[in-house]
């Protein structure tokens, strides 16, 4: 009985504490918000501004956030390892920039440069894809029936080895993007600043998503991969051919990583190895929040955490006179991210895995 | 015919077809080998492995540490390809000739093909340091050495694969002492020079980087005298056969050496490795504190330097005579007060994300050590903590000058290794408690742990909270062996070394901790040139570990008890169906 009586009181007192943190953080974000506004210290277009940032900022977290969620449905494993295979990505998506740069097509005309900013993409995307084949052939799937934290052990030697691969093949420094300069032009429209590299990277995000999108639900092995994630053995009893799909996932939210890596590069210009560390975790903290194994759930996750990330420092902690809030706007993804994992695992959306889990 | 092994058919037939095939079959997993190898050799190239290790010398003069990679991956490559080689020992040579000429050539081919393009554009050690290394400073006129030189290596290889074990083992030892001793010529020659009675001796033996030629042939004949000696003698054997009794008396006078030995240690070497030997305690320390948590409980927690931080920066606050000092207190009572500041820490981090499940966990404290880190450089804290320029002037411990035998980083050594002691002693004494079996059940099987009556959340709490109070104690060691706490020394890498140490070490496994800091923390620190590549290596091991032996290098005992009776189980399942069976 006193046993019974100390376990409720700790219960209690656990609830308890959960509620008082839950009521801290809205008052931050309530308090701070309206003495922000209130203060009128920033006009409507650096919101305007912030906002578009964190589109751009949201379609890149969203395009890796889909490998995360991919992932994740169809093996209940947290591919730690992909933010390297988006850097890696960024990286070839450079060096066939660079290649396209010397043979002076890049900048030749508006129509060359569109058509190196997809050829970059696709050699981003090819080469991210085959990698990831790779890590998940000598990875992962020795240790496909292992409990759970032994794959996320050595997914995240998997990510060690790929960071330190690429700094020991081309040392710790910054590679700079070539200029596109057709893209880092304003778009005529008076009330925003908007760069034609924004709405490439909105629009380019949008259409790969869609095109993801269309391969899970219509195309025959995008029907298998979810099968799959629903249950493998029944699938395979169905003559699904698991490893197969599985392949298929990795490959597909790898493209989507490399293709989000080049539009990283582009936007941020600045690339080293280490590129893909925070923009990784941010993504999967933008697929618990759309809710993992959830595809649009993905989409809205990243599109969220853009704005947060974005706009959230100014509006929440300026007003509290927080110094220099931007500086912790990292910390703001990564408070974003153990909120949701503590009081909504779920996510937005709700999760799309099926009940076998633990 | 020729696809007849890729067709499935019933078991027999295809064996027998097997053996038919077997000759082929065999020569093309060689080629398999040979290229794989070559792989091997060209990524050690290209991610600068060779050239790095190349200014530093094994044998002093005859042989560099980048040809021994080379030439041990021909090695390599011989063993394993005549392990895969029909019987029969000119097969095995020419098997290991074969694999060795095909991962040389792949060399060759790079070297020509750098001649040709620059591939520095695209690979920064795709040089003509690197082309020089692998054809012996002859550029692409020795493009051929490569291939001659593991093609002979492998052929080697393959002929010491198939000599009598009697002549193979001390072989293969004398190889591998050879390289452990060339490799740690450094750290034995220092403290050999500054005796009068043994310099000779180490100048003799040692030159100041590797081995001098007569090192090398005394450290081969010492090791193969001392494998045959052993072998003569029946050590092993003898040992094995002693009574429990007898072979308790045995250890008590080399547990009491070992003790000497590690109390004389940072003594004996230089300041610079008594400071090595310092900090692989101070992580010795910490691995133990993650034991708890990580190694018993199962809990995943990859924000272990979140603690790391509370207890320095309040080591700091609290000691510190400089700027940001607010107490000034003595080190040994603000230490308690870090310790016990983490613990709460701890319990007010654990609280709300010990509920959720296993991988998420490791996620979010990862996340909760990010905000640290942040929260620490950030201009926020500045005013309290220094931001980037951090705490400065925290005092030693102990006033001592600097010639007594606790000066700088040996008096820290002495703490550590003392505070290490009392922290491996509380987790030995927890693991053999009612709560430390808690812990393990809730590592094997969660939800039935719960149906036997455990609170989960109380007794993952209690877990966490106590890796947290020795990460802080780690923390407060480590800011007064710096003498400061800056914000950058706050990072992820401080909690991926002691999960990394567990994993590699051995989960719950007190000597696996000791075995993995010694392999991850001291020779990174030693050597300047694996420091570099030291996170490549921890993501190889991590995967390599997974993969072969998931329990660690030095699985604790219960794991492997676990292990022995799954298979003494095994055995008798035949058995145990009928009974079932009558039991229905």
């Amino acid at each position: 009985m006193h046993v019974r009586l100390a376990d409720r009181l700790t219960d209690l007192s656990i609830a308890g504490f959960l509620w008082a943190f839950r009521i801290g953080v809205v008052l931050v974000v309530v308090v701070g918000s309206y003495l922000t506004l209130a203060s009128g210290k920033y006009s409507a277009d650096t919101w305007v501004n912030l906002i578009v940032t964190g589109l751009t900022l949201g379609s890149i977290y969203a395009l890796v956030a889909l490998g995360y969620t991919m992932v994740y449905g169809i093996l209940r494993m947290i591919n730690f390892a992909h933010g390297e295979i988006f850097m890696c990505g960024a990286f070839a998506g450079y060096f066939a920039a660079v290649a396209l740069n010397q043979i002076g097509f890049l900048n030749a005309s508006w129509v060359t440069s569109l058509v190196s900013v997809g050829i970059m993409i696709l050699v981003a995307a090819a080469f991210s894809t085959l990698l990831a084949v790779l890590v998940e052939r000598v990875a992962y799937r020795p240790l496909r029936n292992a409990p759970r934290l032994i794959p996320l052990i050595s997914a995240i030697g998997a990510s060690f080895f790929l960071q330190y691969t690429v700094r020991g093949w081309l040392g710790p420094g910054v590679y700079a993007y070539p200029d596109v300069t057709v893209l880092s032009q304003q778009v005529p429209i008076d009330f925003i600043r908007l760069r034609w590299i924004d709405v490439l990277v909105v629009t380019s995000a949008l259409a790969m998503m869609a095109g993801l999108y269309f391969f899970v639900m219509r195309t025959k092995i995008g029907t298998a991969i979810r099968a799959v994630s629903e249950d493998k053995a029944t699938a395979a009893l169905m003559g699904i051919d698991v490893n197969r799909a599985i392949v298929t996932t990795f490959a597909v939210g790898a493209a989507m990583a490399g293709a989000a890596g080049v539009l990283f590069g582009l936007m941020f210009r600045q690339i080293n190895f280490f590129s893909g560390f925070e923009p990784g975790l941010k993504a999967f903290t933008a697929a618990v929040l759309g809710g993992i194994g959830n595809v649009p759930g993905a989409m809205l996750g990243g599109l969220f955490l853009g704005q947060i990330e974005s706009v959230g420092p100014t509006l929440f902690l300026d007003g509290l006179n927080v110094p220099s809030p931007s500086g912790l706007a990292k910390a703001i993804a990564f408070v974003m991210l153990v909120l949701i994992l503590v009081f909504r695992p779920s996510g937005i959306l709700g999760e799309r895995i099926s009940g076998q889990r633990a | 015919m020729a696809n007849a092994p890729d067709v499935p058919t019933a078991n027999a037939p295809e064996a027998a077809e097997e053996q038919v095939l077997a000759p082929r079959a065999d020569w093309r997993g060689v080629v398999r080998v040979g290229l794989l190898g070559g792989a091997v050799g060209l990524y050690l190239c290209l991610v600068g492995i060779v050239p790095t290790f190349d200014p530093r010398a094994l044998v002093a003069g005859i042989i560099s540490l980048g040809d021994t990679a080379l030439l041990g991956t021909g090695l390599a490559i011989g063993y394993l390809a005549s392990l895969r080689s029909p019987d029969g020992p000119r097969r095995s040579i020419a098997a290991g000739a074969l694999a060795g000429t095909i991962a040389g050539s792949l060399l060759t081919l790079f070297v020509i093909l750098g001649s040709i393009l620059d591939l520095r554009a695209i690979a920064l050690h795709a040089s003509p340091v690197t082309y020089g290394i692998l054809t012996f400073g002859l550029g692409v006129a020795g493009s051929w050495i490569p291939t001659v030189v593991l093609g002979l290596a492998g052929a080697v290889a393959g002929g010491i694969a198939v000599l009598p074990r009697r002549v193979r083992r001390p072989i293969i030892l004398g190889l591998m002492s050879l390289l452990v001793v060339g490799l740690f010529a450094g750290v034995i020659r220092t403290p050999m020079l500054a005796s009068p009675l043994t310099s000779a001796l180490g100048r003799f033996l040692f030159a100041p980087e590797g081995l001098t030629v007569a090192g090398a042939i005394v450290t081969l004949i010492a090791a193969i005298g001392g494998q045959a000696l052993s072998r003569r003698l029946g050590v092993r054997q003898r040992v094995r056969e002693m009574p429990e009794k007898q072979r308790r008396r045995l250890s008590i006078p080399l547990l009491v050496v070992g003790v000497l030995f590690v109390l004389w240690l940072p003594q004996g070497v230089g300041s610079f490795f008594a400071q090595v030997v310092a900090v692989v305690t101070l992580y010795v320390l910490m691995g133990f504190g993650l034991n708890i948590t990580l190694g018993l409980a199962g809990l995943l927690d990859l924000g272990f330097v979140a603690f790391f931080a509370v207890g320095a920066y309040t080591v700091g606050l609290l000691t510190a005579t400089g700027e940001f000092g607010i107490a000034g207190w003595p080190f040994w009572a603000a230490v308690p007060f870090a310790v016990v500041l983490s613990m709460l820490f701890g319990a007010f981090l654990g609280l709300p994300i010990l509920g959720i499940r296993g991988d998420y966990l490791a996620i979010a404290t990862l996340g909760f050590g990010e905000i640290i880190r942040i929260l620490a450089g950030s201009d926020l804290m500045k005013p309290l903590l220094g931001g980037p320029r951090g705490i400065t002037s925290i005092p030693k411990p102990i006033e001592a000058s600097p010639d007594s035998f606790l000066a700088g980083p040996l008096q820290i050594y002495y703490i550590a290794l003392a505070c290490a002691v009392v922290v491996a002693f509380v987790a030995i004494r927890l693991r053999d408690s009612r709560l430390g079996r808690a812990w393990v059940a809730i590592r094997e099987d969660e939800d039935v742990a719960e149906a036997m009556g455990i609170n989960l959340v109380q007794t993952k709490l209690l877990a966490y909270m106590l890796g947290a109070a020795f990460a802080g104690l780690g923390g407060a060691i480590f800011a007064t062996l710096l003498g400061a706490i800056i914000s950058s020394s706050i990072n992820l890498f401080v909690s991926i070394n002691v999960a990394a140490i567990i994993i590699v070490g051995g989960m719950g496994s007190i000597p696996g901790v000791v075995l993995g800091s010694i392999f991850l923390i001291g020779i990174p620190e030693l050597f300047r040139e694996f420091s570099e590549y030291r996170f490549l290596f921890y993501g190889v091991a991590l995967i390599a570990m997974m993969i072969y032996r998931p329990a660690g290098l030095l699985p604790s005992r219960i794991v492997k008890r676990e292990l022995h009776t799954s298979d003494a189980a095994q055995p008798a399942d035949p058995t145990a169906v009928p009974v079932t069976e009558t039991g229905r």
